[in-house]
């Protein structure tokens, strides 16, 4: 390890750290607001919830580097373009996370639901105020899945030339220096690492309605 | 796009799809096979017994945080020393390949005999099977479907992975899309894309139909007990 190098070059790490924390986050956003709405929209509808979920499943089935080589004809974009980055895992986050949160969904016990509906809370009130925040602990368990794969992904996107901490693995291999290979792999394992914590407290903040274990 | 595939010579010259498509499916094949043999045993255990359930999850969590990209170019560099000629850099991406596949196959096998009912298993151990027969009898039959949605996650990130590994000169579909992207032959690039998604849907779909056919009829829960 050329730890001199790394100081020197730290401008341009840290640049790299944000890029990538910005591809691996803004996906899953997009995603999980995508995913929301339209996973609750499909467990309503249990005749088509089968076979729409494997067509989302076949999404994600599709390899990294295949989808971003892919996007920019379909959107018209140029190949270096990080908007492809952004939209390939965005497809990625979304058909994960759609599944997790029809599973978090079918977790609320029926009973729950009935003793809404006897309350009298109108559909929207009743999945705002009573699905989905019981919903929180499965979609938070799918969340982060999502994001740990996220930050792994995101760093194949170098290949296509996206600046991220991908980029240390492409100079290093060209350089054959192994200083900047272990320093982002170091630094992609911190950064998933960090965004699970985070992950989990935000979903322990959430469901503070659970009864400690224990 | 479709001129690129109208040439004879994209198809069977020496860098055609069919005998980059034959490496792919080979070192693919190679992988998951090693991985399959380290895994499975580790996973009957682990279900078996259900002791080492917590380390096998903390590994496969901290496993899916590793960049598969980095540990590649990682791994070809420290091992580059060490080999003649094509192992130099076969062996890592085969090693980095293998590393990735173990986790779902091993959590799919453990899941699967976990997720028995144990009114299954307290009959088994009283018509007397032995350890060993209740395992490759009931365990097992049982736990087909979660065992091959293991190897199939492990089957399409080995396919997925070995893409990249293109980039430290392994042969595969993954040479299209680095050589293109070198050559700025987006032709080139888009066909190896197109590819390698279709070889992942095909693997996809013969795996659910695996499923389908290698599950015992008995417990597929399609056949109505009557």
């Amino acid at each position: 390890m050329r730890f001199d190098w790394l100081w020197s070059q730290s401008d341009k790490i840290m640049s790299l750290i944000l890029w990538h924390l910005y591809l691996s986050v803004i996906p899953i956003l997009i995603g999980l607001a995508l995913a929301i709405p339209i996973g609750w929209g499909i467990n309503a509808m249990p005749r088509v919830k089968g076979v729409v979920l494997s067509v989302f499943g076949l999404l994600y089935t599709i390899p990294s580097l295949a989808l971003f080589v892919l996007l920019p004809p379909l959107l018209n974009t140029q190949i270096l373009d990080p908007i492809n980055v952004v939209v390939a895992l965005t497809i990625y986050s979304f058909a994960l996370l759609v599944r997790t949160v029809c599973d978090g969904l079918d977790s609320v016990p029926t009973d729950t639901r009935q003793s809404a509906f006897a309350l009298g809370y109108k559909p929207i009130y009743q999945f705002f105020h009573v699905d989905l925040p019981l919903a929180v602990p499965v979609i938070g368990a799918g969340l982060r899945v999502a994001v740990v794969s996220n930050v792994s992904i995101v760093s194949v996107a170098a290949l296509i030339g996206a600046p991220q901490l991908g980029s240390l693995f492409t100079q290093g291999f060209q350089l054959q220096f192994l200083t900047p290979i272990i320093a982002g792999i170091v630094l992609c394992i911190i950064l998933a690492f960090a965004l699970d914590t985070l992950v989990v407290v935000a979903t322990r903040t959430l469901c503070r309605w659970q009864p400690k274990r224990g | 796009m479709s001129e690129w595939f109208l040439s004879i010579n994209h198809w069977f010259g020496d860098d055609g799809l069919i005998p980059l498509l034959a490496q792919h499916v080979g070192y693919s094949a190679v992988a998951l096979l090693i991985a399959i043999a380290i895994a499975f045993p580790i996973g009957c255990y682990t279900g078996h017994t259900g002791k080492g359930e917590a380390l096998l999850i903390g590994v496969t969590n901290a496993l899916r945080s590793l960049p598969s990209f980095g540990l590649i170019i990682l791994l070809v560099i420290l091992l580059a020393g060490y080999f003649q000629s094509d192992a130099a850099f076969i062996l890592p991406c085969i090693i980095v390949l293998v590393v990735l596949a173990l986790p779902p196959i091993a959590l799919g096998v453990h899941a699967g005999i976990r997720s028995l009912e144990p009114g299954v298993h307290d009959a088994a151990k009283g018509i007397g099977l032995t350890p060993f027969q209740i395992l490759t009898q009931v365990e097992l039959p049982c736990a087909t479907p979660l065992i091959l949605s293991g190897i199939r996650s492990a089957t399409l990130q080995i396919v997925s992975t070995a893409t990249i590994a293109a980039y430290v000169s392994l042969g595969g579909l993954g040479r299209l899309i680095i050589d293109g992207r070198a050559a700025n032959d987006f032709a080139q690039m888009t066909a190896g894309a197109i590819l390698v998604a279709v070889l992942a849907l095909l693997i996809d779909i013969f795996f659910s139909l695996a499923v389908k056919l290698s599950v015992s009829r008995g417990i597929s829960r399609r056949v109505k007990n009557s």
